[in-house]
């Protein structure tokens, strides 16, 4: 089942003396929806989520205050190795590991931290590859190399990838940004399969994709959150100007 | 007019590029022509078997020469492969900043413009005068340092080429650092990884100044690692100085080998880690 996220007064930073790229965010992330991050490049959209497993606080001299808490525990109290087998994430390009195949793909997050059972590896990578649906294209060659698969299967790949450690919340970086509109069309079906399952917090570009398949959506503006809200509101029935002018192609 | 001047411009360029290509070749293919003429007609079966006969007996081989060189190589990967791709690994996925990374990447580009004989008077000093003995060990652990550097250089370069959205994949799955280089980073950079530490052997491999004073040289078998040893490059310079018509061809007989050897060493390093590629 997803987890809650709950954010309070995130701030973040990438250096000493650098500016704040996130400014005080306060936003309650529901359970088992989707939830699409919107706003212009540099608007600190893929940091917030990087924010999310832990990511960004890892990188030499960045730097983060505030509270994330995920299910009411703070995930700063936590192992961010731990953490991040609970919430996944997929990245802007496919990123398949180059040197292994399908298989192997799919369960590197099992069998690199520990899981040796094999009955339990192929069972795992099976049923997270019929979750990403990505099964009936690929059961027939498990042992081919990651790399030999198109960009939209490799993405779901990585999707699966990302679902076989069992996460509850799964973080998507503009998932379908480097692919083509009928690989991105499977994507968006496939998040809304997955949402019955996990909390989705997905980062896109694309406004047309947050309002087909988002339940909340967020607007970022320079390192604020400016607005947030049931999707149809945000699009329809903006509160913010700076909500509206973005929407309508105004800027951005 | 204009399509003539510049037919005429582009007819100069390419001949200039042409001669250049040439004359770059030519020295090469000379220097590989003549020994492959010269060592040709003394290399026979008795040269790979044979030790080399008392001064003033005809024949005779470098089998202890060309079995002397394997083992040194062997001592100098064994060394020196590990050591530079451990060194690597922490240069490139612990500490790509810090002055202690930056002070050993400028050591390293500095010991790989050493002229080797200065390595072999280094170990001559800090080890041979100790242990007041030539020995194998002491030849392998100077070609080692010779290798380090270009070991160091080659994987870091490769690990470099390891995209960084790759480790993050790892580190977004719950995976430990350790396990993340060991699993995903090095795999996804082993071919080159191994081309570069081959090619590193290849290099060393005809090295002669450092081992006049560490490997030394001997006429026959050695019996242990810690006496001194054969090596195809020296037995080369032995028998080239010396005035002795039937040495001269055994000398051309053995850069032959050696040759050789660098080559297959070259060529399996290319073929075997570019089968499968992208």
């Amino acid at each position: 089942m997803g987890q809650r996220i709950t954010v309070k007064n995130l701030e973040a930073w990438y250096g000493p003396g650098a500016e704040r790229t996130l400014k005080s965010i306060n936003i309650e992330i529901p359970a088992n929806q989707v939830t699409a991050i919107i706003g212009p490049s540099g608007c600190g959209k893929s940091t917030f989520v990087r924010c999310l497993n832990r990511m960004h606080d890892t990188l030499p001299g960045a730097r983060v205050s505030g509270e994330i808490l995920l299910e009411g525990q703070n995930i700063y109290d936590q192992d961010p190795v731990q953490l991040r087998k609970t919430v996944g994430m997929v990245f802007q390009k496919p990123n398949p590991f180059p040197s292994m195949s399908i298989y192997e793909n799919v369960v590197a997050g099992l069998r690199l931290t520990g899981v040796r059972n094999k009955e339990k590896l192929m069972s795992t990578a099976e049923k997270s590859l019929k979750m990403a649906a990505l099964w009936d294209e690929v059961s027939g060659r498990l042992n081919y190399s990651g790399m030999s698969l198109s960009g939209g299967q490799q993405q779901r790949l990585c999707i699966a990838r990302a679902l076989a450690v069992e996460p509850s919340v799964l973080l998507m970086d503009e998932p379908a940004s480097a692919l083509d509109p009928i690989a991105t069309l499977r994507i968006e079906e496939l998040i809304m399969e997955l949402k019955k399952e996990y909390t989705i917090v997905i980062v896109t570009h694309n406004m047309q994709q947050a309002a087909r398949i988002a339940d909340t959506t967020a607007f970022f503006l320079n390192g604020e959150l400016i607005e947030y809200g049931p999707t149809s509101e945000i699009f329809t029935n903006p509160m913010d100007k700076r909500t509206e002018d973005y929407i309508t192609g105004r800027f951005g | 007019m204009i399509n003539k001047s510049r037919k005429v411009k582009n007819t100069v360029m390419m001949s200039l590029f042409v001669i250049s290509t040439i004359l770059a070749l030519v020295p090469l293919f000379g220097v590989l022509g003549y020994v492959v003429l010269n060592g040709i007609g003394a290399l026979d079966f008795d040269f790979f078997t044979n030790l080399p006969k008392p001064l003033g007996v005809v024949g005779g081989g470098m089998a202890n020469a060309i079995v002397g060189t394997l083992i040194i190589i062997t001592i100098a990967s064994i060394i020196g492969i590990p050591v530079g791709i451990l060194a690597a690994i922490y240069l490139t996925e612990y500490d790509r900043t810090s002055w202690l990374s930056t002070a050993v990447r400028f050591t390293t580009d500095v010991l790989t413009g050493i002229p080797s004989i200065i390595i072999g008077i280094v170990v001559y000093t800090t080890i041979i005068l100790r242990t007041k003995q030539f020995s194998a060990i002491s030849g392998g652990i100077a070609l080692a340092i010779i290798m380090v550097p270009l070991v160091i250089r080659s994987t870091e370069e490769m690990l470099k080429l390891v995209p960084h959205t790759i480790r993050e994949a790892a580190y977004a799955l719950g995976i430990p650092k350790w396990r993340a280089i060991i699993n995903v980073v090095l795999p996804t950079a082993a071919k080159g990884i191994l081309t570069g530490a081959m090619l590193g052997v290849a290099r060393v491999s005809g090295e002669t100044a450092p081992l006049l004073f560490t490997a030394f040289g001997n006429n026959y078998w050695a019996k242990s690692l810690n006496e001194p040893i054969a090596a195809l490059p020296l037995q080369i310079y032995q028998y080239a100085i010396s005035p002795y018509e039937d040495w001269h061809r055994q000398a051309w007989a053995g850069s032959l080998v050696l040759i050789l050897l660098v080559m297959v060493l070259t060529i399996s390093a290319r073929l075997i880690f570019r089968t499968r590629k992208g």
